[in-house]
């Protein structure tokens, strides 16, 4: 048994965390998350120059060809640096959706522009219900003269302003279940009768938006995957994508720890540090709990995702509901043990406090995860 | 990464296995109280035999050097075999603070001849070993004990009183330490003893706790002579001694601990599926299935954040900050889970065994009310976050 990181693991770590110390500080966080596209074209470049754009693709489509722990170091690293951007829609979301269910010419079409940085695809699943199961794709897409028209509104849709593609989750039949007429749709940015817009967002770091679709139509060709048979694909981008979001969360919440824990060996309240005092010490070693039983359901749900053991979807659902209130914890921890400092736009304690908020509610919150895996265990 | 067994491990498992399947006591439960970390005090005989035949199946002992009489083997072995006890819910190791504590410390500190002398009969269980460390003033804060150990001529008399020692009733032997220097600053002036508790002047007295068993004691020492042969690590060295003895005591206490979570919480689901509250079956409750899954979350992450610890070991890494926080996380959630279990037995969680009337007769009302010491013995949760927040975040001392 080894529940370790490899040296190249290791190794890709420090490299990241190199990296984004450099290149994305938190005077450039700011500044890119003030503008619509939480990005710039010259850091956007050099994710793709590090191979980090096409980490996981294989390399016959332009990818580095690594595998999810990997991933889950990288992300990790991006986390703790808060880094803003399409990255996490455009690799784990859209690339992945066409990874997964793209045809070979689909393929070789996008994920060498992915990886190269030069094509950026958001995924559009959620509608105004806001649901993360099968019953929440209600998009119409209906057939027609060769082709499918597809009508419907989808919100909370990462990234879909900066995309130049987006991935469609609709419904092309009401079958007896409701995993069953679910298709993936792939259409240009550009198709007639798609609209985007960007929404004001509590975390600016992550940019979503509403994509309404009226009566765009799309040729048969645009279909990833078999018609009807989306949500089986659909269900294993989510679970891969929800792992690396519980790796960045958990970035993030190493970082909260790490800026707490020396705010309070500095800062002297009634002739000592406050971090001498126990109130401010159990609350710092609470954190430091929470931070590390993240990391270890976070590694072992990379570990079986990459596995494909029998036990993923269980291992993901425990990730993400412990993930989500930890991080939700100990970045609201990280604020009080601050005081006022931490309360301040200044400050880059918000930045964390609003990811972990954002974090939270991405692919189902902690309460919604806890039912999964009620269902899963069999309760 | 990979957590799968090595084929040797696997085959050690294996060998684990087949062993407890033939060899288990049958009905020794319902003798012992399945749930008790620290056994009754009748189940005594049973348990020293069933160590016995652990011993002469080499399964005792896994991680000591083969010259003191053990395996030789790592932690995985050992972990392997606290999980499949576990799993077969095999009686426990009676003389767990020997093994996991004493055995350890006086291979580390011993002179050979100590070492000679103490480690086999650990194993074989003919010296049952007890821990005197807290005294009625000195919990926590053991720094300020004053148990006193004052030299003459070849020997030291001991003169004072230990609390809270569990197996003292039975123990041949205590890992005692004293006061041998009074004028030293409080860390300094403290001595490891190895002491014969059928010496002169020992006297133990049962201490009754609120499960009504009586499973540690009180033991006042009233000029006690111990030979200076029975020091270990050197006069005034104690404290760093002891330190040792607690290092092992996290891990020897912590096999296993994670698999009998598991364990509970297979109960308390079998438990939930036959019960219902306020006429439905309590898994129907969106409430209590909530609850449910948090368990079964926080206990997979005990087993993981156990597993990538002695990965580090294994590697022979320094423990990492994941390394310190099992007790904790151990303790929460087992006391959430006897929490739980009278929450779903609702008015019924009053009845003791006794009554037909009682729930599974009776049995969560005791681990129930044993888990209350979890949060208390080896070191309560307050001085395991100020370990966390001085030694692992480096936060100042207060």
């Amino acid at each position: 048994m080894d529940f370790g990181f490899s040296e190249e693991q290791e190794l890709l770590r420090s490299t990241a965390r190199k990296f984004f110390e450099n290149e994305c500080a938190s005077e450039l966080v700011r500044k890119m998350m003030a503008t619509p596209e939480g990005t710039t074209p010259e850091f956007w470049a050099k994710l793709a120059e590090q191979g980090w754009l096409g980490l996981i693709f294989p390399e016959a489509y332009g990818g580095v060809g690594l595998g999810f722990v990997d991933l889950v170091v990288l992300m990790e690293e991006m986390g703790r640096a808060s880094m803003p951007g399409p990255y996490f829609s455009t690799v784990l979301l859209g690339g992945l959706a066409i990874l997964e269910t793209g045809s070979e010419a689909q393929k070789k079409e996008w994920l060498p522009k992915i990886a190269a940085g030069e094509a950026k695809v958001a995924l559009a699943w959620t509608e105004p219900s806001a649901r993360w199961d099968a019953q929440g794709v209600t998009l119409a897409a209906t057939e027609s003269k060769g082709g499918f028209t597809l009508t419907g509104t989808k919100l909370f849709i990462l990234d879909a302003h900066l995309a130049d593609a987006v991935v469609v989750a609709a419904r092309t039949a009401q079958g007896p279940s409701p995993e069953e007429g679910v298709s993936l749709f792939l259409v240009p940015r550009a198709t007639k009768g798609l609209e985007v817009k960007l929404l004001p967002t509590m975390d600016q770091t992550r940019k979503l938006c509403e994509v309404t679709l009226t009566g765009v139509s799309v040729p048969a060709s645009s279909l990833l995957g078999e018609k009807g048979k989306g949500w089986a694909p659909l269900a294993r981008v989510a679970e891969r994508a929800t792992v690396a979001l519980c790796a960045e969360m958990c970035g993030g919440a190493q970082r909260v720890l790490d800026m707490t824990t020396e705010y309070a060996k500095i800062r002297v309240a009634f002739g000592k540090p406050i971090g001498a005092y126990q109130g401010v010490k159990h609350r710092a070693a609470d954190m430091l709990v929470e931070v590390e039983n993240a990391k270890s359901i976070t590694y072992y749900a990379g570990w079986a995702v990459d596995e494909d053991t029998p036990d993923a979807a269980l291992a993901v659902s425990m990730a993400k509901a412990y993930v989500s209130d930890a991080y939700r914890r100990v970045s609201a921890a990280g604020i009080q043990i601050h005081g006022g400092i931490g309360f301040t736009w200044e400050h880059d304690l918000h930045l964390y406090f609003k990811r972990a908020k954002s974090s939270e509610f991405t692919f189902g919150d902690a309460t919604y995860h806890r039912e999964r895996v009620a269902q899963l265990i069999n309760l | 990464m990979d957590l799968k067994l090595t084929p040797e491990q696997q085959s050690f498992r294996d060998e684990v296995r087949a062993w407890l399947g033939a060899n288990m006591p049958r009905d020794w439960t319902a003798r012992v109280m399945a749930s008790a970390d620290v056994p009754r005090p009748e189940a005594y005989l049973l348990l020293r035999d069933w160590q016995r035949k652990l011993h002469q199946a080499g399964f005792i002992g896994l991680t000591w050097p083969k010259e003191y009489g053990g395996r030789g083997l790592t932690f995985m072995e050992e972990v392997i075999l606290h999980e499949e006890m576990a799993l077969a819910k095999a009686p426990p190791v009676l003389n767990i603070l020997g093994v996991g504590m004493a055995g350890p410390t006086i291979i580390a500190y011993g002179t050979e001849e100590q070492k000679r002398r103490y480690p086999p009969k650990i194993l074989s269980c003919d010296d049952i070993w007890c821990q005197g460390y807290s005294e009625p003033n000195a919990g926590s804060d053991l720094a300020s004990l004053q148990t006193r150990a004052v030299k003459d001529g070849e020997h030291f008399v001991i003169n004072g009183q230990k609390v809270w020692t569990s197996l003292a009733h039975v123990a041949d032997w205590m890992m005692l330490l004293a006061r041998t220097d009074p004028d030293a600053p409080r860390h300094k002036g403290i001595t490891y003893f190895l002491l014969d508790m059928r010496a002169p002047g020992v006297t133990v007295k049962p201490l009754r706790q609120i499960t009504g068993d009586a499973e540690f004691n009180e033991v006042f020492f009233d000029n006690v002579r111990v030979p200076g042969s029975q020091v270990l690590g050197g006069v005034n060295n104690g404290w760093g001694v002891g330190m040792t003895t607690l290092m092992y005591e996290r891990f020897a206490l912590g096999f296993g601990l994670q698999v009998r979570l598991r364990i509970g919480l297979d109960g308390l689901i079998e438990m939930a599926r036959r019960l219902e509250k306020h006429g439905a079956s309590i898994t129907r409750s969106p409430v209590m299935r909530q609850k449910i899954a948090q368990l079964w979350i926080d206990t997979e992450c005990l087993k993981y954040t156990g597993a990538r610890a002695i990965t580090r070991l294994l590697k022979g890494e320094l423990p990492g900050p994941e390394a310190s926080t099992g007790k904790m996380g151990w303790v929460d959630t087992h006391q959430r889970l006897q929490e739980l279990a009278m929450e779903m037995q609702g008015p019924y969680s009053q009845l003791m065994k006794g009554t037909e009337w009682a729930v599974e007769g009776g049995l969560w009302q005791y681990t129930f009310l044993r888990s209350r010491a979890n949060s208390i013995e080896g070191g309560t949760t307050e001085i395991q976050k100020n370990i966390i927040g001085e030694r692992v975040l480096g936060l100042p001392k207060g």
